[in-house]
């Protein structure tokens, strides 16, 4: 056992710890932040990540005591503490970015990750940032739309300016949530 | 939480059905704060490990628990041997013909494994790292059988048997002949007299539903009852078929589906798991944990697909279709779960597709091999209709050089043909195919298209471009009731509702559906907002805990709204009718001179003279003032069995890169317009179809569970089975048309399996099309570079994929940072 200091969403734990016990079941088991989950035993399919001293890291990946010292920060962390929400959840709720919810803790802190780094992401940017992190639901277009109108939200533009090839989130996809889908009624 | 709407602030509400409602659910999953069954931690909490067979195929001489029982932490070593008189058989609940084989599926093995990942042994130990330490000192001996694996050689003359006892490894030969069943015109008859017959051999792939959430099962013993948390699409047939198998009075056992993440056909299952974690929990007297690893999932959780399929088309040379004739192999794998047999008899019905064949003839047979055994994926049956169908139009097309669209158009049901008797024997109620295409063709940009192909031809672009199309139709709604009967299947297809109006004026409503992602929360929320005239947010929806929602039967089948969701809405009716008289008590007036509308009842030419559903609720409450001989009650329960199946259809194109030097397929555009009937939430059914579309092109180019020679699974980690990532998938322009179903007052269709159902083929065809002119007839799925460069350069349809060694995937991955490593190297595009 090894004694380790986290700070986890804003509260410190000292906690004695196996070597071999990974983060992922150091929050999930002891911490009991349940939010974070668990998907494959491969480190592929990111459900498990979250923000290592700010840096998203698959937390299968990294072992509790690898963690000593650092600031963690879960899915049960990103909102504000008066809990209001994050522009990532509200924006994966407003564009339907998700549907079981299993992926999405992983695909919000991926994406809180991938928008530190790229505040103004193009489609693709967004597809391959994120491609860490497997979705079996949602087809990923909804996911993709709810990043880049976060985006936006986040750095408070307009996202009209997108390059051309890549489609945005325009106002229309927000409020119909679904153009460009058409409805023709036979 | 704090995820709120706002509600349009004007007079009279506005239509709840049609809205794009964010969804209710989303509050607790994008916090963190959901039920998943591996977040519950009861007292006492043991759990639960599964020792695996790791060969296909053996008997089992010998098991030593010792090491493992005197391990740290072990409570309970258990093997089939000392579970064999109390597991039962793992039920099968579609005996497709009287003769079917079953040779039985115990939950763990006894005598005999005949898959890679079957239980021989289960491990109960007080924390998670003690019960899988203590797998490894299990000492299983196996005396190997020869793997069968091969379906045509697992059918010939002296084959290995997988089951010992049996004949031969036919589970079953189930046939439809239109002629015989008097729905259409003699078949050979029509083969005989066509002046055109195309024949192909398609190969459906062995798939792997792959939900994201791990399955999991917590059980809780009390006295003789037990309480059954399990990620499962199915409560209510879980709890029958647990007391079912295992002895357990039904009341006895009482079933939640908590949050559960995803399904798609995978989680509609009794597993072996599920009763072992039962088992286990009865024997130590302690709730059991069980969940699984990825590896364990993707080895030991039902597969899907896995069909060679035979079709031959008839036709005239004007391309008049004359008749078609199917003949299936279906892998059931090792044994037939909960309805194995009757996943390809689903499909059974649907290879006609949209087209008016005047004969029809489906042969199927059922084949054991010594694999993880196949049951439902997201279709079921009907992806490998849609399949053969929509890639044998094509090859007809090419016979008889015409255009494949052309010919879909020449013998599709027209709009004023509904509704339309097939040659199958079901009634299309409505549908509008041409509308649909031409919208889709609109959303692609067509002609541009087809204007660049030529470009890309002409000059030999190393980069082929190619359009394919799936017009497609399903049967789904599953099912009425006299219809599952006729097919033998073992239970009915009802759906059932109860509505409970509180004394506040909020409502509860109980469904008997179990969503896994489906937003029937919001849905049906939407539904009663609509027929109670409450707010919305009024609505609270109640599922998947047995003791809570006593009847129902579950999600599977895009099935949900159209029967349960229409159960819904009688149960409303109902409230409506009890609240009428209520209100004509109230109001002093005759039922017959109320208005029911926005949630009020008013006495018709008396303005001002009302009264509000809550307010009828209320009085119900105190009852102090209520007419005469009536019970103190506006709750009311509904069943709904539907009359007919509902038939979606939609034109799906598919514009696709083939890079001639690489072999690489990358879609280009995909446009897709489905006619689902009425829509509830234009929202969740965008989804729905994005969801769809993202696993039929996964089948069509990425996933494939491979075994090798030796029956191992050589596909069993997300490094090696191919679920795509986002930038594995294009951008989708969907739309809809509406032609309102008959079947049922909502006029929806169901949407659920859409997507998966058409897309398959539409890619396929595609591909094809970029290089047929390069000599290239056919490509087995899924599309890999290396079987489109094999097919490019040798012909052949770029044969089987190598067992091991996984380049040939065409996604964005090969490799994997697996283990620990720093958290510098943990994230991002390591896959
Ligand atoms: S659980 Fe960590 S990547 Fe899958
Ligand atoms: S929403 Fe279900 S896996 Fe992404």
């Amino acid at each position: 056992m090894t004694q380790i200091s986290v700070r986890v969403d804003g509260v410190t734990y000292a906690d004695d710890v196996e070597p071999r016990t990974l983060l992922v079941n150091y929050l999930r088991e002891q911490v009991g932040k349940v939010g974070t989950v668990v998907g494959c035993d491969t480190s592929n399919c990111g459900a498990c990540t979250v923000l290592l001293d700010g840096v998203a890291v698959k937390s299968c990946t990294v072992l509790a005591v690898q963690a000593d010292e650092a600031e963690v920060t879960t899915i049960e962390g990103v909102a504000a503490p008066d809990g209001t929400l994050h522009p990532l959840q509200r924006a994966f709720h407003e564009l339907h970015g998700l549907q079981c919810g299993f992926c999405t803790p992983g695909m919000i802190m991926a994406s809180i990750d991938l928008l530190r780094d790229h505040p103004d992401p193009s489609e693709t940017e967004i597809r391959e940032g994120i491609e860490g992190n497997l979705c079996r639901c949602t087809g990923y277009q909804n996911i993709v739309r709810a990043v880049q109108h976060a985006a936006g939200e986040m750095s408070g533009r307009a996202r009209s300016d997108g390059p051309a090839s890549d489609r945005s989130a325009s106002p229309a996809d927000v409020d119909t949530a679904a153009a460009p889908h058409a409805v023709v009624r036979a | 939480m704090t995820v709120t709407e706002d509600r349009a602030a004007t007079g009279a509400p506005e239509k709840e059905v049609g809205k794009p409602r964010r969804r209710k659910e989303d509050a607790r999953l994008i916090t963190g704060r959901t039920l998943w069954t591996d977040n519950l931690v009861l007292p006492g909490l043991l759990h639960m490990s599964v020792v695996r067979s790791p060969v296909a195929h053996a008997r089992i001489t010998g098991i030593d628990v010792s090491a493992a029982q005197q391990a740290p932490g072990v409570l309970a070593v258990l093997t089939g041997r000392d579970l064999a008189d109390e597991q039962g058989s793992l039920p099968c609940a579609w005996p497709v013909t009287p003769d079917m084989v079953n040779p039985g599926a115990p939950a763990v093995a006894v005598d005999q494994v005949n898959h890679v990942g079957e239980a021989v042994a289960v491990v109960v130990a007080r924390s998670r790292a003690a019960a899988a330490d203590a797998l490894e000192l299990v000492d299983v001996d196996y005396e190997p059988l020869p793997p069968v694996l091969d379906m045509e050689a697992a059918l010939a003359e002296g084959a290995d048997l997988v089951h010992p006892g049996t004949a031969s490894n036919r589970s079953y030969h189930w046939v439809f002949d239109g002629g015989e069943a008097g729905t259409a015109a003699d078949t050979e008859q029509a083969f005989a007299d066509a002046e055109v017959v195309v024949s192909r051999r398609f190969v459906q792939q062995r798939l792997i539903p792959a939900f994201m959430e791990p399955r999991s099962v917590v059980v809780q013993p009390q006295g003789d009852n037990y309480t059954v948390w399990s990620a499962t699409q199915v409560p209510h047939i879980l709890r029958l078929m647990l007391s079912m198998v295992t002895g357990i009075p039904e009341h006895k056992v009482k079933v939640i589906a908590p949050d559960v993440g995803g399904g798609f056909g995978g989680k509609l299952q009794v597993t072996p798991e599920e009763v072992l974690t039962l088992l286990a929990a009865r024997r130590v007297g302690r709730p059991v944990k069980w969940t699984e690893t990825r590896s364990e999932s993707l080895m030991s959780a039902h597969h899907g697909r896995d069909q060679i399929q035979y079709i031959d088309i008839a036709a005239d040379r004007e391309g008049n279709v004359k008749g078609l004739r199917c003949r299936i192999l279906a892998d059931m794998g090792a044994y037939l779960r909960l309805i194995t047999p009757g996943v390809p008899v689903l499909g059974a019905f649907m290879f006609i597709g949209i087209y008016k064949f005047p004969a029809y003839r489906f042969e199927c047979d059922g084949v054991f091999t010594t694999k993880t055994p196949t049951d439902a994926y997201r279709g079921a049956g009907r992806p490998e209709a849609t399949f053969a169908i929509e890639r044998i139009m094509d090859e007809l097309a090419v016979e008889l050089g015409m255009d494949p669209l052309e010919v879909r158009r020449k013998n599709w049901i027209r709009a004023e043909e509904f509704p339309f008797t097939t040659a199958a024997g079901l009634e299309y109620d409505s549908g509008d195919y041409e509308a649909a295409t031409q919208k889709a063709l609109e959303l692609i940009g067509y002609d541009e298209l087809r204007a660049e192909q030529r470009r890309r031809r002409e000059s030999g672009d190393p980069v082929q471009l190619g359009i394919g199309f799936s017009t497609f139709t399903e049967m789904c709604g599953i099912a009425p009731s006299r219809v599952l009967g006729s097919l033998s299947y073992g239970a009915g297809g009802w759906e059932q509702a109860s509505i409970r109006m509180l004394p506040t004026g909020k409502v509860e409503v109980v469904t008997g559906t179990s969503p896994h992602g489906q937003g029937h929360e919001t849905a049906w929320s939407q539904i009663v907002a609509d027929q109670l005239g409450v707010p919305f947010e009024d609505v609270e929806v109640l599922h998947g805990d047995t003791a809570v929602s006593a009847r129902g039967l579950d999600t599977y089948g895009s099935r949900s709204l159209v029967v349960g969701g229409v159960a819904v809405v009688k149960a409303a009716e109902k409230v409506v009718a009890k609240a009428r008289r209520v209100a004509a008590h109230l109001l002093e007036a005759s039922e017959d001179d109320l208005d029911f509308a926005g949630g009020s009842f008013s006495v018709r030419g008396t303005p001002g003279t009302s009264v509000s559903i809550q307010e009828v609720s209320l009085a119900c409450f105190t009852s102090h003032n209520f007419p005469e001989g009536m019970e103190p009650s506006i709750d009311a329960e509904a069943t709904f069995d539907p009359e007919n199946f509902s038939f979606p259809h939609g034109t799906h194109i598919c514009a696709a890169e083939v890079d001639t030097e690489t072999g690489r397929v990358t879609i280009r555009k995909y446009a897709c317009v489905d006619d689902i009937g009425e829509i509830v939430n234009p929202l969740i059914v965008e989804g729905q179809v994005h969801g769809g579309l993202a696993q039929g092109i996964a089948q069509a180019l990425y996933e494939e569970a491979v075994y090798d020679a030796d029956g191992n699974l050589t596909t069993g980690t997300f490094v090696d089975y191919l679920v795509p990532s986002a930038a594995d998938l294009p951008h989708f322009d969907t739309g809809n048309t509406v032609s309102p179903a008959l079947a049922n007052p909502l006029g929806a269709k169901g949407v659920g399996e859409a997507g998966t159902i058409a897309s398959t083929p539409a890619v396929v065809n595609a591909a094809l099309d970029a290089v047929r002119h390069l000599g290239v007839t056919d490509i087995r799925m899924p599309l890999t570079p290396e079987r489109v460069w094999r097919a490019l350069q040798g012909g052949g349809d770029g044969g089987d994929r190598a067992t091991a060694g996984t380049t040939a995937y065409g996604g964005a991955q090969t490799e994997t940072t697996a283990g620990v490593s720093t958290p510098q190297s943990s994230l991002g595009g390591d896959r």
